[in-house]
């Protein structure tokens, strides 16, 4: 991992829409009036969300501007949070969970299933799908998982792994949540004596 | 006072100063890089840990002492194994990436890291793998950068939030992915950005001008005083042979605390080009070398031919009092009333709390609001401004602004820029009266952008009513403040280089060499005078750059700069500080008083100047309160005087490009290039 930077190619502007801007101006009102650039983390998150799941420069300028803030403030946090992206992500963005419980139970087949159907890390294939490899997703239990755009997919292996991408790809509901058919993180085995 | 033990000795420190404070008091030495006393604490370094003890016991693990205040009997202990080993270890970690490039780097005999590592480090690396690498950031024409050297202490940071205001640099990234940087690679823009050169404890940030010019112990120091504003810094000259290679800051509470500003800092290479270095006099419109007995017969021969109240002088914003004094001492022989130091129109005059910055400038911080006239401070005395944006920070600290709309980097109530608000202050109808009325030790800082013109006395006057009317004025406080933006200025209306009773003042004199009623003009460094059209009027320049003066000179004598010869400047609090020669001066440039000297032998007139330490004496006879070098001259609370309507007049900037405001700074390449950059930091085309 090296430093996030902006991305090469910028959209020449940046706008919040109506929806957002109320957003943002009810997280402002949870801090004192002098201090609302409390705010930016959630704001920030926002500007990302309307981007497309990525942050360009205007957008960081927009917050800058709104929460009264120094430009290089706002960029430090930026790139300080892995959660937010400085280069376009896909339509659809595959967050591969790579910390050690899920690494223990084969992320590492994961993260090859995405480079065998979606192309390199950070980098948008042609149907906008695009990968990269997150912190701890906080689904140990259901170890390896992954995030598509806002849902877990868990329990997964090579073969399923490749199964999910395709149906991505050619546009296909696809299942949230575990992918051998347990609910949540019950065990995987009910024990017949225990149950 | 809280007692505490360290290594086994007791001591006594003042109560809420931090371990590392009281460690430094006590002068047991603790290894930092991440704090410094003036800026705010950040604890990243981990370089300052120590042990200590309390009532429960030794502490878990070393402790930051730069993090941590003094409490009643507290134990500590700087040289126990545990804290040798966390050094060493904190050593390691900082040298895994840090190059070894120090036979290349030009902090290289003064680095903080390579004197902490020979003290505190291990005495060997077990690093294998490959070092980070990390790319340079361009950040403007005084700052070279060469990132891969940084150890992320964040001095840099922390300066460019406090203390100037501006917040330029950050770090993007986290962990061993951390950056220091400006916004995309921008320019700093202010103008106290090359104190990070000092503040950097590597060689990260160092000196664009000075790159591989000069190390450090090749280097012969000088103490002395900056020139370039009023504010009266106290510098350290840097000089190898006869060439000043640097200028860095002295540390003075009272004055420039431990900064000086950028201009301060890189004047330096205009004192070797465009130097004057023989006498010139213009013949057929060009100018000829000639000796100094033909410059001075040539001189006096004029001086003779006109009538006293033909010949005049001005004095320019560089020069010494002693220069100044021997110039009067000309000038009152010759019977010449015409004698001018405000070069700038400025109308100032009267007993000195009429025009001293008489809070001082640590009165600044114990004010509790603040009324800028006329004023930019941050060009015309970017040190005091720094000061100023310090105390913005605290809540209830409101600052007024009349005059023209600047770009400050604090908020400010602007007030307008129409003098004739003024009475409106005054007589308490204005809507910033309400925030007056409620200050106790408020401070007023009228600068001479408010004093130029026909009414600038008027308003003088007016503005000292104004002091009268709220808490500015009162027995135990002065907050009416006068700022200078020229260095020569106070030194110069203390001795009283003024017109006399019959004597022209700037718009006469200028008036007078265009109609034709003053033949000789005698300009002593006086660079900012415009003779647009002077006729017949013969021009001396005595002087040390090829700059406006010497354009309209007839008559061109070289002269040593600030730096080349010793003398006394009054800065704008009213601080008399002696300059000291750090070089010899350039060709057959000869002192000011010998100049003046060889002038009064000449023409025998009836005074003489032997020797310098002899003219120094008979100005402090004369001038007595000049003898407190390094004190403040006190001057009382000035009295009200009846001020006349002020009809047309109107505010200046008295500093329009912070950069170019003498004949130094405008030779100077750095600044000039400096210059060159607009405000956001680009080049303009």
């Amino acid at each position: 991992m090296t430093v996030k930077r902006l991305d090469i190619n910028q959209p020449k502007s940046f706008e919040f829409s109506n929806e957002d801007l109320t957003l943002i101006n009810d997280t402002i009102q949870n801090y004192p009036e002098n201090r609302k650039q409390s705010a930016v983390v959630p704001s920030l998150y926002i500007a990302q969300k309307r981007a497309g799941g990525w942050l360009p420069e205007q957008a960081i300028l927009k917050v800058a501007e709104m929460l009264d803030m120094p430009k290089i403030r706002v960029l430090e946090i930026a790139s300080f949070y892995s959660m937010f992206n400085l280069t376009p992500t896909g339509h659809h963005f595959i967050q591969v969970c790579g910390t050690t419980p899920c690494w223990l139970r084969g992320s590492d087949q994961i993260k090859k299933a995405c480079n065998d159907l979606v192309g390199k890390e950070g980098e948008v294939s042609e149907d906008s799908v695009s990968w990269l490899e997150v912190e701890c997703l906080g689904a140990c239990v259901n170890a390896p998982a992954v995030q598509i755009n806002e849902d877990y997919y868990e329990d997964l292996n090579y073969e399923s792994m490749t199964a999910l991408i395709k149906k991505i790809k050619g546009k296909k509901d696809i299942k949230v949540g575990s992918q051998v058919g347990r609910v949540s993180s019950e065990p995987k085995k009910m024990e017949k004596n225990n149950a | 006072m809280t007692k505490i033990v360290i290594d086994g000795e007791n001591f006594e420190v003042e109560d809420g100063l931090s371990v590392i404070q009281a460690c430094e008091e006590s002068g047991v030495e603790i290894p930092r890089f991440c704090y410094h006393e003036r800026l705010s604490v950040a604890g990243n370094c981990r370089m300052c840990l120590v042990d200590v003890e309390d009532a429960r016991g030794m502490s878990p693990k070393p402790v930051a002492s730069c993090a941590i205040p003094v409490s009643e009997g507290l134990i500590i202990h700087t040289k126990t194994e545990r804290v040798k080993n966390a050094r060493e270890g904190i050593m390691e970690f900082l040298l895994i990436n840090h190059p070894l490039d120090c036979p290349i780097c030009d902090q290289g005999g003064e680095c903080d890291l390579q004197d902490q590592s020979v003290a505190y480090g291990h005495g060997a690396s077990r690093y294998e793998q490959d070092k980070r690498s990390v790319e340079n950031k361009d950040m403007g024409p005084f700052i070279k950068t060469e990132m891969t050297r940084c150890i992320h202490c964040t001095r840099c940071v922390r300066f460019s939030t406090e203390v100037t205001g501006i917040n330029e640099i950050g770090a993007i990234g986290r962990g061993r992915d951390m950056e220091i940087t400006t916004y995309l690679n921008k320019a700093v823009t202010s103008e106290l950005s090359g104190n990070v050169i000092d503040l950097c404890p590597v060689g990260a940030l160092t000196s664009k001008p000075y790159a591989f010019s000069a190390r450090p112990w090749e280097l012969k120091q000088i103490e002395s005083i900056d020139v370039m504003d009023a504010v009266g810094s106290n510098i350290r000259i840097d000089t190898k042979g006869n060439k000043v290679m640097r200028v860095l800051p002295r540390i003075n509470e009272d004055v420039n605390e431990e900064w000086i500003s950028d201009k301060t800092r890189f004047f330096w290479d205009g004192l070797s080009l465009q130097r004057i270095d023989k006498p010139y006099l213009k013949e057929n419109g060009k100018f000829k070398k000639v000796s100094w007995e033909k410059a001075i017969s040539v001189l006096s021969e004029k001086l003779k031919d006109s009538k006293p109240n033909e010949i005049a002088s001005i004095s320019g914003d560089l020069s010494s009092i002693e220069s100044i004094y021997s110039l009067k001492k000309l000038m009152n022989s010759l019977g010449s009333q015409n004698t001018e130091c405000r070069q700038d129109g400025s109308r100032i005059s009267g007993s000195r709390e009429r025009w001293l910055f008489n809070s001082k400038f640590s009165g600044i911080d114990d004010s509790d609001g603040c009324l800028l006239i006329g004023t930019n401070p941050r060009f015309e005395a970017a040190l005091i401004n720094s000061r100023i944006l310090r105390k913005s920070k605290e809540s209830n600290y409101s600052i007024g602004l009349l005059g023209k709309e600047n770009e400050l980097n604090y908020g400010y109530d602007f007030l307008g820029d129409d003098p004739n608000t003024i009475k409106d202050i005054i007589n308490g109808s204005h809507p910033f009266c309400s925030k007056l009325e409620s200050m106790k030790k408020p401070i007023m800082i009228v600068g001479q952008g408010a004093l130029v013109g026909n009414h600038g006395e008027d308003f003088l006057n007016l503005s000292i009513k104004l002091a009268n009317k709220y808490n500015f004025l009162s027995s135990d406080w002065n907050g009416f403040n006068v700022l200078h933006s020229a260095a020569a200025r106070p030194g110069a209306m203390e001795i009283g280089f003024l017109p006399g009773p019959e004597g022209k003042n700037l718009d006469q004199i200028i008036e007078g060499c265009n109609s034709g009623s003053i033949s000789t003009l005698f300009l002593l460094g006086a660079d900012e005078v415009c003779l647009s059209d002077k006729s017949d009027c013969f021009v001396i320049y005595q002087g040390h750059h090829g700059d406006n003066g010497a354009h309209q000179a007839d008559l061109i004598l070289p002269s040593p700069s600030f730096n080349e010869q010793n003398g006394l400047y009054m800065n704008t609090e009213g601080r008399v500080q002696e300059s000291v020669r750090a070089t010899f001066p350039l060709g057959e440039a000869l002192e000011d008083w010998k100049i003046i000297s060889m002038i009064a032998e000449k023409m025998k007139l009836d005074f003489k100047i032997n020797n310098f330490d002899e003219l120094r004496e008979e100005i402090f006879t004369l001038f007595p309160d000049l003898l407190e070098i390094d004190n403040c001259i006190e001057g009382g609370n000035p009295k009200e005087l009846m001020a006349e309507e002020i009809k047309e007049h109107i505010f200046y900037n008295s500093v329009e490009n912070f950069w170019l405001t003498n004949s130094i700074a405008r030779s100077s390449k750095i600044l000039c290039d400096r210059n060159e950059f607009s405000s956001n930091g680009v080049f303009k085309i």
